[in-house]
């Protein structure tokens, strides 16, 4: 009988007691584990964020004069009114590594202190390390005549407001 | 006097503490080493040429010395620092002109940390030159490159926490820079990284824990595994 039992126990294909209670446990012990890397990889990403809202007020229409192009240094963007009145607004963040871009009067370009990017009035790349022409924002106008940008829509260069 | 050391040498606290006898023998002398936690990890034997100074030039051991010196510097700023936006700023400028001894502290950490960037790259150098990264040291060497991304990496994330232009514009830098890695991994790290998308509470918070707990301990532990290997090779 002991033979017998031996026997089986030393075949191949059997699941013996011990091999049945380790992968139970191991088991658990690897489904436990993953579940706390999943859980911990959520706890790391914020669900609330507590940051400024997108779309900003950049006051009325007249404080604008026709061809100038302003930096609004809070939100980081520029409001630029064209020599024929119409509207649009550009970001002044760099597109290469972040830093605030400025309006050089002189020379006719937005230029990044940081690397030396440069960009024309419509905020297309004209030289340095920029990968990328500077986004334009979405700009309306509310029932009040003040002019409105919104950061989170990024509009085509065809995209002006008229006033 | 010899009286007082035999009657302190045979008393029941002694030889609980120091469970060997006198370094006397070879036996004794190796055992003071083995039983003592500080010294457990030498080698009984080194060779005469690796305990040369000019083989070694100290550097490992100054990098060690420079890392207590931040940790014991850093916990004392830690008792003035705060971590928010409001309040980062000012308890740097308090700790500057406000606090007894604060400006020799915070100096001190700050010249540490940029000696201690220094000392071990060249203490990476001297491994490098004197081929000291050869089998069978060669895992020792990985272990050695993680500590000094770890060195760097504690260095770039204390740098956020005066919350000053050059803090928040580096750290602005840095974090576009990851944003540039493809198929979005990017985006996900510095999302991580900062608790959000811009330079904020968030990021102030998490740099923080990064630079005084998480990389710390992260560093402790591959600093005992180094220095374990070192002498299990028979290195100083």
């Amino acid at each position: 009988m002991d033979e017998k039992l031996d026997a089986e126990n030393q075949s191949d294909n059997l699941i013996t007691r011990r091999y049945f209670l380790e992968s139970i446990s191991g088991g658990a012990i690897f489904i436990a584990t993953a579940g706390g890397v999943v859980l911990t990889g959520q706890f790391l990403s914020p669900n609330v964020l507590r940051e400024p809202s997108l779309r900003f007020k950049a006051g009325l229409v007249e404080n604008y004069p026709p061809d100038s192009i302003t930096l609004n240094k809070e939100q980081k963007v520029f409001i630029v009114r064209a020599k024929e009145g119409y509207f649009y607004s550009i970001s002044a963040v760099c597109t290469h590594l972040g830093c605030i871009a400025n309006w050089k009067s002189e020379e006719g370009i937005i230029a990044c202190p940081c690397h030396g990017s440069k960009f024309n009035k419509e905020g297309k790349v004209i030289d340095g390390p920029a990968p990328r022409s500077l986004p334009r924002f979405i700009m309306t106008m509310d029932e009040h005549g003040q002019l409105v940008v919104d950061k989170g829509s990024i509009v085509g260069e065809e995209v002006i407001l008229k006033v | 006097m010899k009286k007082i050391f035999d009657r302190l040498v045979r008393s029941q606290v002694w030889r609980s503490i120091f469970r060997h006898g006198l370094p006397e023998s070879n036996r004794t002398r190796a055992e003071a080493i083995f039983f003592n936690f500080f010294f457990h990890l030498h080698p009984t034997k080194v060779r005469k040429r690796s305990i040369k100074f000019t083989y070694t030039w100290g550097l490992g051991g100054i990098s060690f010395g420079l890392f207590i010196v931040l940790v014991i510097t850093g916990a004392l700023l830690m008792l003035y620092y705060r971590p928010s936006v409001p309040q980062a700023y000012g308890d740097m400028k308090d700790l500057q002109f406000v606090v007894s001894s604060g400006q020799f502290l915070r100096n001190m950490h700050r010249w540490a940390a940029h000696a201690m960037v220094a000392i071990v790259f060249l203490h990476m150098l001297r491994v490098f030159y004197t081929g000291s990264y050869r089998p069978p040291k060669e895992f020792n060497w990985v272990i050695g490159v993680i500590l000094f991304v770890t060195t760097i990496l504690l260095s770039y994330t204390g740098y956020l926490l005066p919350w000053d232009q050059l803090s928040f514009w580096g750290i602005s830098v840095g974090t576009n820079m990851i944003r540039a890695m493809p198929f979005g991994i990017g985006e996900m790290i510095s999302f991580l990284l900062l608790g959000g998308n811009i330079v904020g509470e968030n990021a102030l918070v998490r740099f923080y824990v990064l630079h005084c707990f998480i990389i710390p301990v992260a560093a402790i532990l591959l600093m005992a595994i180094h220095f374990w290997r070192i002498r299990k090779d028979g290195g100083v």
